[in-house]
């Protein structure tokens, strides 16, 4: 079994080949470039691997929320890979990654995970930390810091939530960006346990745009 | 692979058509399309979100169809092409991401090639070989342009183009006017067929001799549309009906004039005897019919290729990457960027 795990949802376009001894991961911090690194990183991962594209066997993909241009880079690479070599793509909740590297260092107890949704707001969710395992205990969503209940937002916090907003969330952990590696960890556990994981992108918001109905009725 | 029969899927994403294309050599083997125009007409427009959204639905259920339709696997494909710019810049990257994807997986060669190049270089796979060389006048809801096509491969030129609006979106605007439904190209041409062509003069911009001299094969349609507004508003105002018919015939014919003149003008003065049309304005029937009556009388050569393969589609992407590979031209970098503003003049980026 040789994993691809690919996540374009924060400002690190990571890519990973998991499943073999150790894995192989590569990261590039640009949040605007991923149409550009995204593909070389591919290449160049299969290359330090010594794997072939004919050698994976799974492609995982992280399915944001994040900047929806970023985020679909990410989908549609994963999602097209696997057409060209006909083998199964799923989908992971890209904040559930940032947890899962959040929750190895941190204690029992819980964190928050906060991310860049742009327009002065954060995709967040809350986790349950138990031997530095995370479990999700609210849905993706998105909000203005501010509107956080303050018991949420004294947590400790990963991803640039805190860097962005440092008097929002007083308690930033070391974690900004997501991991492919953590991303395909999850998604090898998901298929282990025959979790349905779907490629459904979390969009969180509809698009900028009044119908022309909306437009008359305004 | 065999070198003049290469076989290539292309992939456009410009704007808000999904289309992937297969073409070996010259010979089209699948145009698959899936567009998202009908969510757009409840916008009254294309919405570049909305166009970004449907694209990464639509791109591998269409790659499907086209690999099923063709009777293609993928891995014998020889090439990988995709519209690189210009267009919707979150649109451009989800068929960029698409196709370097392909790319990867498969080990074979990526081509990002100018959208407007492959609108020229559509029509090998209905009338052959292209002349070269080639005059192509463009026109759509995007575009609106006079290209000298010496080598679609390798060599085209700008002579002109719209210094405000695009020709379709003039006739968007103008259906909006008339309360006619986007996109507006066919409702005005449906309309203009019961109205009179001369029963309106609307203004032909940048026709007169002092434009003729800075802009002499450029176009300009947003004095047009505006004198379209205020006619109508005027007889709105007075309490006639609007001569729906008419207003379109007289547009139509004001815009068909301007593309067609300028296009044959620019064919004698370059020494060119081929007129390629494309774009979605090319499946006008009046554009097409004055373009055969202007270019019978000169001389030229003129070539149309059938409207599906003139509104934005993956096939033209893909004629265009096999005559690159046939042609051995250099394949792009893997590093390629969608350039939503990629000069006509970079034909591969
Ligand atoms: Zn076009």
């Amino acid at each position: 079994m040789l994993l691809l795990a690919i996540d374009t949802s924060t400002s690190a376009i990571t890519a990973a080949l998991c499943g073999g001894p150790g894995p192989v991961s590569r990261t590039v911090l640009d949040a605007r470039g991923h149409s550009e690194r995204l593909a070389p990183l591919l290449a160049g991962c299969l290359a330090e691997s010594g794997h072939t594209a004919g050698d994976v066997t799974h492609v995982a993909v992280g399915t944001g929320p994040g900047p929806f241009t970023g985020l679909r880079v990410g989908m549609v690479t994963g999602t097209t890979f696997a057409l060209a070599r006909g083998i199964p793509v799923v989908g992971v909740c890209s904040l559930d990654a940032l947890a899962r590297t959040a929750a190895a260092a941190a204690g029992d107890g819980e964190l928050l995970v906060a991310t860049d949704a742009r327009r002065k707001e954060v995709y967040w969710a809350r986790y349950g930390v138990r031997a530095g395992r995370a479990h999700r205990l609210t849905d993706p969503a998105v909000a203005r810091p501010a509107d956080l209940p303050a018991e949420v937002r004294a947590l400790p916090t990963a991803g640039r939530g805190p860097v962005l907003f440092p008097d929002l969330f007083p308690r930033p952990l070391p974690v900004l960006d997501v991991d492919a590696a953590a991303l395909g960890a999850l998604a090898l556990e998901g298929l282990e346990l025959g979790l349905a994981m779907p490629v459904e992108p979390l969009y969180l918001r509809r698009p900028d745009a009044l119908t022309s109905a909306e437009r008359a009725s305004r | 692979m065999s070198a003049d029969e290469p076989l290539v899927l292309g992939i456009e994403t410009s704007c808000d058509e999904t289309g992937v294309g297969i073409v070996r050599g010259e010979t089209l083997l699948v145009d698959a399309i899936a567009s998202s125009v009908d969510e757009h007409a409840r916008f009254g427009g294309v919405v570049p979100e909305v166009a970004s959204r449907a694209h990464l639905e639509a791109m591998v259920p269409t790659i499907e169809r086209a690999c099923g339709q063709a009777g293609v696997r993928l891995q014998d494909l020889d090439a990988v092409a995709v519209t690189s710019g210009p267009g919707l810049a979150g649109a451009l990257m989800v068929g960029v991401a698409a196709a370097k994807a392909l790319a990867v997986a498969l080990g074979r060669p990526l081509y990002g090639v100018n959208h407007l190049a492959a609108h020229v270089a559509v029509d090998v796979v209905e009338h052959g070989p292209l002349p070269e060389p080639t005059m192509a006048l463009l026109v759509s809801g995007g575009h609106s342009s006079l290209l000298l096509v010496p080598d679609v491969t390798s060599d085209v030129q700008s002579l002109g183009s719209t210094i405000d609006d695009a020709a379709g979106e003039a006739f968007d605007k103008v259906a909006r006017v008339l309360g006619l439904p986007f996109p507006g190209g066919p409702h005005i041409d449906r309309a203009a067929r019961e109205g009179g062509q001369v029963a309106i003069d609307f203004p032909r911009g940048l026709t007169n001799n002092r434009d003729m001299e800075r802009h002499r094969f450029d176009f300009s349609f947003s004095g047009l549309k505006t004198a379209v507004a205020r006619w109508v508003e005027a007889r709105e105002a007075s309490g006639e009906p609007v001569p729906v018919a008419d207003v379109a015939a007289s547009f139509q014919e004001a815009v068909v004039d301007v593309l067609t003149r300028k296009a044959v003008l620019a064919c004698m003065e370059n020494g060119v005897h081929a007129l390629q049309v494309g774009g979605g304005v090319a499946a006008n029937s009046r554009l097409r019919a004055m373009a055969q009556e202007r270019c019978a009388r000169a001389g030229i050569a003129l070539r149309v290729p059938r409207p599906g393969l003139c509104t934005d589609n993956g096939a033209m992407v893909a004629a265009l990457g096999a005559q690159m590979v046939a042609r051995g031209r250099e394949p792009s970098d893997l590093c390629l960027p969608a350039d939503s503003s990629m000069p006509v003049t970079l034909v591969r980026a």
